[in-house]
């Protein structure tokens, strides 16, 4: 199991480029912004993509009432976030030590990567939540009041994945570096899954032939 | 045909000399030929596309620098330099006021000549640029990163600075000579005792590579000529100064007539790194002078002035070997030096001739002490010693050149109002294009540096008449572009120039935009009374003065009701814009104001004086369309009577 080891040491190792690397990217580009403005949603907080644009972004979203972006501080996220990654990133790194060594088998590999890609899910869920408060609970005295089509008010929640068109701006929603990292890495988990599958077999194989 | 006539009187007027007989030939050309090659092509930018040059017009009275673009022609923007402009507060604000201190006092105006850009080794590097004021001798640095005016140097003992501000090829130098000769020092004389008494100072100020901070150096005392127009060596010939003069007659009175007199006139050849020398090794005669030193800083947002108490003055007879003349036929207006630094060109604007020296003829008469006589102790080279040739006949009046970098050189002639392409080495008149009209200046972007960017010249027009729709008497000048990239110069584009532009100096965009400061860091500004955050903004009463420490962003002030202010008060607004956005300054403007409004760029701080003479609620607003609730930027102040207890106090969302 030195092999599937291994793999799975680095695939764990991966998601720590969420600790540098943003996990998500929203950019809005309008007319008069030909440099687009955009946030990078860390684990750790959101960032301005350049210098000024999370003031420049708060500026805007004031006329339709929306809170101002959160501080690290303000979110329980982005404290529990950087725990929950380190602690898989360590699981992870564990279990990969012990395969190498052939204590455990692979399905450690992928009870790993089931428990990520739930916490991921969880994540994304959360992620989604936040964006729709966000987009919709918004300030009754804000300076406009858009609705739609039907009369309801208009929801500014921006897209958890894709592109969407919002009044004047050009929405983009996309995973970022971290996000890319944290995939690799967990497909390397999977990988390990298959590799460490069949030294195992060949371990237990040459154990019976003994 | 008009103007054809009128070429044809001007010619006959000044009998004789040369026959540009072929000018309503040539004008027909012109005009046709622009529209017969789809020159709208040629200066046509799209729609959001940027132009390829940066292009710096002198405003002359308007004291001012105007931005173009070129090929479009399109203003970009107008720099205050020596005028005050209510457009943005310069000159008006607390703390640029400063900028327009001299010795005379606050002078806010002037009449602003030549532009000239930074260079290192020969080459435009787009640090800053350099103006001079022609009236109260000054000269001004503007930042090429904020296109702000940065710094303001009075020139003591000079009068009408008007050979200036052309530098040396690392910038080491700004020059600033004297085009009328006065006393030095100033005293109670009769004019009539100017010939010997009357001294002509060039003045070398040194410029600080970092800040690029000026500093007089040195101030050479030359005799009492008029110092018209200059240029520094480059190449071979670096370490060197050429000044025109004319009235080497030494007149006083009359001098269309007595200035004109002599045939041939001076280029003063200037070896300013023996001088340099000199200085350094302690020679100079330090004399008591009073002049204004003004700098702005970008921390503090803010100008000072510091007033100088002393100059170094140099006898030019002291330092051996650093001054001499050339002479030059008739009354020479533009001196400009070929791009690898051997021609000296002269212009006699009396002459129908250009006369070009060679720099290595004057080095070998010099060392061989040719001398042909001398005045006031400096030693005359003999002009046929010195004389590369000449080019014969070209045109009526000539005054500037540039050069193209390939070879060429174009000559400016204001009495037969034309531009003339010439070969520097076979002196062959190659091209001439009619000028509408009178052209003064001609430009081509590095045209005055070692590496010309030889596409394209724009002549600077005094005469406007009738390429434009009429607007009563009183006209902008023209400029008009041409592409000089064939053999024969095109006419593209004619489009009014702001002021009245005397020199130009352009600069491939690509070395400028990419630096072009955006906005001030607001964690930068170290503004006195800068109120960085909302939490910093109050009301504080010091006596009569009233401070308010304000501050502004989309679409409301901090604070905006203001009570407790009193008749009779002084009532300093300091106002700190807390955007951080490009392009979204703020406007502030107050009823009653008796100077300007303000225009407060991102992350900076203004502070504009108010004297309430009127009791009542009197409003004060954005005058920026800043946002969609622009009109809602406003607030009110409510003035008491003078003897009025009513306590300060200011709000904002009560
Ligand atoms: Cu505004």
């Amino acid at each position: 199991m030195k092999k599937a080891g291994i793999i799975m040491i680095i695939g764990s190792l991966l998601l720590l480029g969420l600790f540098k690397f943003p996990l998500w990217n929203i950019m809005l580009g309008a007319p008069q912004y030909p440099e687009p403005l955009g946030m990078n949603i860390h684990i750790t907080g959101i960032k301005g993509v350049s210098e000024f644009d999370i003031q420049n972004i708060d500026g805007l979203n004031h006329y339709i009432g929306m809170r101002t972006i959160p501080k690290a501080e303000d979110m329980w996220e982005f404290e529990v976030f950087p725990l929950v990654i380190g602690g898989m990133v360590a699981l992870g790194a564990f279990i990969g030590l012990l395969g190498f060594f052939g204590k455990v088998n692979h399905w450690w590999f992928i009870g790993w990567f089931g428990l990520m890609s739930v916490l991921g899910i969880m994540g994304m869920y959360d992620f989604n939540l936040w964006l729709t408060d966000y987009g919709t609970n918004l300030d009754p005295n804000a300076i406009m009041k858009m609705t739609n089509p039907d009369g309801t008010p208009m929801s500014y929640k921006p897209p958890l994945l894709g592109y969407q068109k919002m009044l004047n701006f050009d929405v983009d929603s996309w995973p970022h570096i971290g996000a890319y990292l944290m995939f690799v890495g967990m497909l390397l988990t999977m990988i390990a899954f298959f590799v460490g599958k069949k030294e195992w077999k060949k371990k237990k194989r040459s154990f019976q032939s003994h | 045909m008009k103007r054809s006539i009128n070429s044809l009187l001007l010619l006959a007027l000044v009998a004789g000399i040369v026959a540009s007989c072929n000018n309503s030939e040539s004008n027909k050309k012109g005009d046709q030929g622009a529209l017969a090659s789809g020159a709208a092509e040629k200066v046509y930018v799209a729609p959001g596309e940027h132009d390829e040059f940066y292009a710096f017009f002198s405003g002359g009275y308007s004291g001012n620098l105007t931005v173009y673009g070129l090929p479009s022609g399109r203003m970009f923007k107008e720099i205050p330099v020596f005028s005050q402009f209510p457009t943005n507060g310069y000159g008006y604000s607390e703390e640029t006021t400063p900028m327009l201190n001299t010795s005379h006092g606050f002078v806010p105006w002037d009449d602003l000549h030549h532009p000239d850009i930074s260079q290192t080794n020969g080459k435009l590097d787009g640090r800053w640029i350099f103006v001079n004021g022609n009236n109260t001798p000054r000269i001004a640095r503007v930042d090429l990163e904020t296109f702000e005016t940065e710094e303001i140097i009075e020139i003591p003992n000079s009068a009408g600075n008007h050979s200036s501000s052309f530098i040396t090829e690392n910038t080491e130098y700004v020059v600033a000579g004297t085009r009328f000769s006065v006393p030095v020092p100033q005293e109670d004389i009769s004019i009539k005792e100017y010939k010997g008494k009357f001294k002509g100072a060039l003045s070398f100020l040194s410029v600080d590579q970092e800040t690029g901070r000026m500093n007089i150096k040195f101030q050479l005392m030359m005799p009492g000529f008029n110092y018209d127009l200059s240029h520094p060596g480059r190449g071979k010939s670096h370490g060197w100064f050429f000044f025109t003069t004319y009235n080497t007659e030494e007149a006083n009175s009359l001098l269309e007539v007595n200035a004109s007199q002599n045939d041939k006139d001076f280029i003063a050849a200037i070896n300013w790194k023996k001088v340099e020398e000199y200085v350094n090794n302690g020679g100079g005669t330090k004399m008591p002078a009073n002049y204004a030193h003004n700098v702005y800083d970008h921390g503090t947002h803010n100008a000072t002035t510091t007033m100088k108490k002393e100059v170094l003055t140099i006898d030019p007879t002291k330092v051996p070997g650093a001054v001499f003349f050339l002479p030059t036929p008739k009354s020479p207006h533009g001196v400009d030096v070929s791009p690898d630094g051997e021609y000296i060109i002269g212009n006699g604007k009396l002459s129908a001739d250009l006369t070009i020296h060679s720099f290595d003829k004057m080095i070998d008469a010099i060392d061989n002490e040719k001398f042909n006589g001398e005045a006031y102790g400096i030693p005359i080279l003999s002009f046929e010693d010195i004389l590369a040739g000449t080019v014969k006949q070209a045109g009526l009046g000539p005054l500037h050149t540039e050069f193209d970098g390939k070879g060429n050189a174009y000559t400016t002639f204001f009495i037969s109002s034309e531009l003339v392409k010439w070969n520097v080495e076979t002196r062959e008149v190659i091209d001439r294009q009619p000028n509408y009209y009178s052209v003064g200046h001609v430009m081509i972007p590095g045209g005055n540096s070692a590496h010309p960017f030889g596409k394209y010249a724009v002549s600077m027009n005094k005469i406007t008449k009738d390429r434009y729709l009429p607007t009563g008497p009183e006209l902008e000048h023209s400029a008009q572009l041409f592409d000089i990239t064939g053999d024969k110069m095109e006419l593209l584009l004619d489009f009014p120039t702001h002021g009245e532009p005397h020199y130009a100096a352009g600069i491939p965009a690509e070395i400028l935009a990419p630096k072009s400061k955006k906005i001030y860091k607001l964690e930068d500004n170290k503004h006195e009374y800068a109120a960085l955050t909302s939490g910093d903004t109050r009301v504080e009463r010091d006596g009569k003065e009233v401070h308010i420490y304000m501050s502004m962003i989309r679409s409301h002030f901090t604070p905006d009701n203001i009570e407790g202010i009193r008749v009779g008060d002084k009532v300093y607004f300091h106002i700190t814009n807390h955007e951080q956005d490009f392009d979204v300054p703020h406007g502030f403007a107050m009823i009653g104001a008796n100077n300007a409004e303000l225009l407060i760029m991102p992350g900076q701080t203004k502070t504009l004086v108010w004297e309430p003479k009127q009791i009542g609620v009197w409003p004060f607003y954005c005058t920026d369309f800043c946002s969609a609730l622009h009109q809602e930027m406003q607030g009110y102040i409510r003035v008491s009577p003078e003897n009025s207890n009513i306590e300060l106090s200011w709000s904002l969302g009560e």
